[in-house]
């Protein structure tokens, strides 16, 4: 009985994600565009895109190659995969443990492989843009990410996202000056990794600034929808992450009542607001950098997470 | 007993091999044949260590036989170590030759290849086994020379007779270290057998001088920086499969010889060891994999790429003689665990991708990445079988390169724990700078990987290109297989690693075959914990649900078209971003401190319509500042002594005289 | 007993201090760069004022107040206006990169952490990593002035490592009233001396790059 109800809760966090992603990026641009005094597209705008794109049909450029037809599918999954693994309305969810938060990240490195690879099949010039822009950023802040893990895995003893997220809960953990720093350097790297201003625009289709775009320009119909439904993801999994490990009031434990189940379906979808609004309103209050500037935004990250590392590492004897 | 006698024949039947193909090089037959008596030479060895490994990985067998020194006879002996080893050893033994029966068939020059090859891999099965200082040494140099043959076995590209001229220095300057640590370790007694250097305990001031020359003569054959220079001439020099031996399984034996002598022959390590290796280990990650990715030829990248794992193998290492110094054993089992692990890993990788890299010499006679693209068309399953090593070599899950990455990381994540304060500040660096060139590899990967199998052709021969044969396709498709196996049921290698720990640091990680749903957990399972197998599975399993559902109720309809490119599709390859622009960014970010990275734009004049140049220049700083100097200063050395050249005979009698006389007088002075 | 909540604010706050030195390092336009000054004096003047509160130590309170009057609003104010007067707004110039830079400045808080925790065995934990933390905003400090070219930033760097110094004062308990106030206002004077003179800099040599001064050392070169 056991198993079943935490195969249930499993399943229904991996259909929750799936399904509320596309909900917070609409909240992000509708937001935005409230914020810039427009009307804005309607909240469900995300889905209707979405089925818009999977009825259209499918164009593929004359040399695409099976890799160009496959990778979609692969991102979506590695990506879904990863954004199953955080817990958002319970910890302790029935397959946590078989990745933990090093495993998180990598996954999330395998989507963005088969990405800018994609970008490089057909042989454009602008894929190619978008895909050595992404590997750049990619490379610095993927170890930012890692030097995070490594802040968070020092404090609650463990890499496991459940665990990390439970002893977050418990009272004793304080005010710590490296959590401080992890959580700057985090979300500046979840800013670089889902393409927001400043680092990439997803609005944009003025072509020199492209990085995501310029990746999936050549994309179209359904491949086009499963590789926007990664992108969605990826953006939920940030924010779920952030608030799982930053803010986790109301998250229910395993093999918990109906009930708290239910204040911690009623927290995430709060914490999701909260995270897409915050978004919005960064995001409307920064100019995008130059791409070079990038590199000394993500540098500052990486020295910001390790520097927390450090600060664990040295007083752990304290 | 019986294992070691085994091995031995199969090195026995190696040589023979070796001497049969100076008197067959001529003949029609002799390149399938020769390559097949190596593949079943080094099957059977393979067989045996294996058994060992698995059946009585804690036996001890040893062996005398009366040849070498008179008084000291040659000892082999296979224990934990040596097993693991030697199944690296010859599993890549036999997979490049089993590449080499379709592969060797487009050689020129037969002759200088086939006697070598067997010769190459019973030198490397020797060096494992050996068990004495002087059998070590011996074969070590053997393994040396016949490399080196093998690296000038084209001698008639000039960069080939350099790359061998460098090699041949480095290598008899670590064999030389090597020499002079041993003689140390044996002292003024002279037991040279390895288990009476064991029981000897040399005093910390000695030990450390020779942990420093064990560091110079394995380090520089397995290619740390800064003594890797000759690694990235060589490696690529050989033919390709002799390019996936002496990446994937010499740099081992390496690796193996550092292992033997410092954890096993040295006795109990001091805390600042583990800084030294920390520093070259990590040093070596960044800069191997920084210059990785400013290479243009595909094998010359790879050989880089072999420098990055090398320092990940020395960062784990480290990590386990910090941990064995404080007392640690658990952790010093991890970290050890993680190196060995990617010691075999890498073997797997590394081999396959050169072997993809021999294949597309093969079929179009290029390593310029510049002049590829699009051989995924042509080449698909070689472009598979590369795929699936350039997956596996980035470190992403579910293949096996992550997983020696992620053991790497948690030993990182249990050393607050040390005492000492250098290693505070040190090893969380090391860590920085592993995750940071964890994330490089990747983005070298993109680059190889994009710029010659994606895209459209940028040459007719590649356009022209076809499928490799069947024995070169089923070695690389045996090492995809390999891969994905080490990577889902991680449980089984570590679990064969275990007796190895055992026996160098005194503890081993718990048994992993017996966690529930073939999971590893290398500490406890509130700690961390990963399941290679379930993430494969839910990967799959989401990406057909994504298909089934797509398929279901999307539109069936594709239609093949021109490329959109923003509406200016332009037919010409040469519009394709090339190896050089995928890294600028990359190369703008650090290639500018580390490389003196400089780019040149020269315009025409105005109203001219010459084409516009793009050069970058860059600077090798470690050959520089560490190499140039010392071959300036021999240089001139040499051409002053060059007037001695034309002395009476008198005269050189006289510096004999002279020498002698000198000789005397220091024994003198010194008794 | 104080609720530990409590002292972690307060390393908190010191731990800002580190940060926004680090983003004082990582600006590259002078209003911007101003702006961040600015904020580290208010997350100067928020820990004083903490430290005032849990210490019991109303003096301490006016050691806020100077820090929030006069550096975070009065001396950014001025330095905008000179900057606007000057029309250096343009960009920070720097000696070495940016990236370098930070490198430069991580290794710096690593060794006063390392250094600190060290030598201060004896104290209790949080005290220490405070004093840590005090040492890195100086030596920060320090490298700013010596990372960059610009008579302004120079001043900033000057700025931020006196706000490094009184961050360690009042970690330490009891430092008298008077010495701080000579110290603020011996930082006050430096300010007016050197606003003065980076106008008469600016007069005679047309730019505010001290580099400009090098050729009137009166050394015979």
């Amino acid at each position: 009985m056991a198993v079943i109800a935490a195969l249930l809760v499993q399943s229904a966090q991996m259909l929750v994600v799936l399904l509320l992603a596309p909900l917070l990026t609409g909240l992000v641009r509708k937001a935005k565009a409230r914020l810039l005094r427009r009307q804005g597209p309607p909240l469900l705008q995300p889905y209707r895109d979405l089925l818009r794109l999977i009825r259209k049909e499918a164009v593929v450029a004359e040399n695409a190659s099976w890799l160009f037809r496959v990778a979609p599918y692969l991102i979506f999954a590695a990506t879904w995969v990863a954004a199953a693994l955080v817990p958002t309305f319970a910890t302790g969810l029935m397959f946590s443990w078989s990745a933990d938060l090093i495993a998180i990240v990598a996954l999330l490195g395998s989507a963005r492989f088969f990405l800018a690879l994609a970008g490089m099949d057909i042989g454009t010039s602008f894929g190619g843009i978008g895909s050595s822009r992404e590997v750049m950023i990619a490379s610095l802040a993927e170890p930012a990410m890692i030097m995070v893990v490594f802040t968070l895995a020092l404090i609650a003893g463990s890499t496991q996202l459940s665990t990390v997220a439970g002893f977050m809960m418990s009272t004793g953990v304080g005010l710590r000056v490296s959590l401080g720093l992890a959580l700057v350097a985090l979300i500046m790297v979840a800013i670089a990794e889902n393409a927001r201003i400043p680092i990439d625009n997803p609005a944009t289709h003025l072509e020199l600034t492209m990085v995501h775009e310029a990746m999936v320009l050549e994309y179209s119909g359904r491949h086009l929808a499963v590789i926007e439904a990664a992108a969605f993801l990826k953006l939920l999994l940030y924010v779920s992450l952030i608030s799982s490990v930053f803010a986790p009031w109301g998250v229910a434990h395993a093999g918990a009542t109906l009930i708290a189940y239910s204040i911690g379906i009623a927290a995430y979808a709060a914490k999701l607001a909260a995270g897409g609004i915050l978004l919005a309103i960064f995001e409307v209050s920064i100019a995008k950098m130059r791409v070079f500037r990038v590199p000394e935004f993500l540098g500052a990250a990486l020295m910001l997470a390790l520097l927390a590392t450090l600060l664990m590492f040295m007083t752990r004897s304290l | 007993m019986t294992s070691v006698v085994l091995v031995l024949a199969c090195v026995g039947a190696l040589l023979a091999t070796s001497a049969g193909a100076v008197v067959l090089a001529r003949a029609r037959f002799a390149t399938p044949a020769i390559y097949a008596a190596t593949c079943a030479a080094c099957g059977a060895a393979l067989l045996t260590a294996l058994s060992h490994v698995i059946a009585a990985p804690a036996d001890v067998m040893s062996i005398v036989l009366p040849l070498g020194l008179p008084w000291l006879g040659a000892h082999f002996r296979i224990d934990a170590l040596s097993g693991l080893f030697l199944v690296v050893v010859n599993l890549g033994g036999a997979m490049a030759s089993l590449y080499g029966i379709g592969y060797g068939r487009h050689e020129n020059a037969p002759a200088r290849v086939l006697p070598f090859f067997p010769a190459f891999l019973a030198a490397m099965n020797l060096v494992v086994l050996a068990d004495d200082a002087f059998s070590f040494l011996l074969s070590w140099e053997f393994m040396s020379l016949v490399s080196w043959a093998l690296v000038v076995a084209h001698h008639r590209e000039p960069e080939n007779t350099r790359a061998g001229y460098i090699y041949l220095i480095v290598a008899s300057f670590g064999t030389l270290c090597l020499l002079l640590a041993f003689g140390l370790m044996a002292g003024p007694a002279g037991g040279y057998g390895f288990a009476e250097i064991r029981a000897a305990a040399p005093t910390s001031g000695l030990a450390a001088l020779i942990l420093v020359l064990t560091l110079l003569g394995a380090g520089s054959k397995a290619g740390l920086v800064p003594l890797h220079v000759w690694l990235p001439l060589a490696h690529p020099a050989a033919p390709s499969h002799v390019s996936a031996l002496m990446s994937g399984v010499m740099t081992k034996v390496a690796v193996y010889g550092f292992i033997r002598i410092v954890f096993d022959l040295l006795g109990p390590p001091a805390w600042w060891w583990s800084m030294v290796l920390l520093v070259f280990g990590s040093i070596s990650a960044l800069i191997g994999i920084l210059s990785a990715l400013m290479q243009q030829d595909m094998k010359r990248l790879l050989a880089f790429s072999t420098i990055e794992n090398i320092g990940i193998i020395f960062i784990g290492l480290g990590l386990a003689l910090g941990f064995g110094a404080n007392a640690m054993e658990w952790a010093a089992a991890l970290a050890l665990t993680a190196a060995l692990f990617h010691v075999f890993n890498h073997a797997l990788f590394k081999s396959l991708l050169f072997l993809g890299a021999g294949a597309i010499l093969n079929a179009t006679g290029l390593r310029d990445l510049d002049k590829m693209g699009g051989l995924i068309h042509r080449m698909p399953v070689t472009a598979f079988a590369f795929l699936a090593g350039a997956v596996a070599i980035s470190a992403l899950p579910p293949l096996n390169g992550f997983v020696s990455e992620w053991l790497t990381f948690q030993a990182v994540l249990v050393s607050p724990d040390l005492p000492q304060w250098g290693l505070k500040v040190l090893v969380p660096t090391a860590g920085a700078m592993m995750a940071l060139s964890a994330a490089l590899v990747a983005a070298c990967f993109v680059k190889v990987f994009g710029v010659a199998f994606l895209g459209r052709a940028r040459s007719t021969v590649v356009a022209a290109a076809n499928e490799v044969d069947r024995f070169s396709l089923a070695a690389m498709l045996g090492f995809v297989a390999l891969c994905l196996l080490a990577g889902l049921l991680p449980g089984l290698v570590i679990d064969a690693i275990a007796p190895a720990a055992e026996l160098l640091v005194g503890a081993r990680l718990p048994i992993q075959m017996h966690v529930p749903w073939l999971s590893i957990v290398p500490v406890a399972d509130t700690r961390s914990s990963y399941n290679g197998l379930l993430v494969f599975a839910f990967i799959t399993a989401s990406a057909s649900f994504a298909i089934v559902l797509i398929h279901r109720f999307a539109s069936h309809a594709l239609r093949r078209s021109a490329p959109w490119d923003c509406g200016f599709p332009d037919s010409n390859p040469a519009t394709q971003y090339t190896g050089g622009s995928v890294v600028q960014p990359i190369r703008r970010v650090f290639g500018s401190l580390l490389f003196l990275a400089r780019e040149h734009v020269e315009m025409p004049q105005p109203g001219d319509t010459g084409a516009a140049r793009f050069r970058v220049e860059m600077r090798d700083l470690i050959w520089e500042t560490g190499y140039a100097p010392i071959a300036g200063i021999v240089g001139f050395a040499a051409d002053r002594l060059n007037r001695m050249q034309f002395l009476t005979i008198r005269r050189y009698l006289s510096l004999v005289f002279l020498a002698l006389v000198g000789l005397l007088l220091v024994l003198v002075v010194w008794l | 007993m104080i609720h530990p909540l409590v002292y972690d604010v307060a390393h908190l706050l010191a731990g800002g201090m580190v940060l926004v030195s680090f983003m004082l390092l990582y600006q590259d336009r002078m209003h911007s760069l101003l702006n961040v000054f600015a904020l580290h004096a208010l997350v100067l003047a928020m820990s004083v004022a903490w430290e005032a509160l849990i210490q019991h130590a109303p003096h301490l309170f006016i050691t806020a107040a100077i820090a929030l009057i006069v550096k975070a609003i009065i001396i950014p104010l001025a330095l905008h206006r000179i900057v606007r007067r000057l029309e250096i707004h343009r960009s920070v110039e720097t000696v070495v990169g940016i990236g370098p830079t930070m490198l430069a400045g991580m290794g710096l808080v690593a060794l006063s952490t390392a250094l600190m925790l060290r030598v201060t065995a004896a104290a209790d934990a949080l005290a220490r990593q405070d004093l840590a933390f005090a040492l890195s905003v100086v030596l920060l400090g320090l490298l700013m002035m010596v990372s960059r070219r610009n008579a302004v930033s120079q001043v900033v760097g000057l700025m931020s490592i006196e706000n490094g110094l009184i961050l360690a004062a009042t970690g330490a308990k009891g430092m008298p009233l008077v010495v701080e106030i000579s110290v603020a206002f011996s930082v006050l004077v430096a300010f007016i001396v050197i606003g003065i003179f980076l106008f008469r800099i600016r007069e005679r040599f047309d730019t505010v790059d001290v580099q400009a001064l090098d050729r009137f050392r009166g050394e015979t070169q």
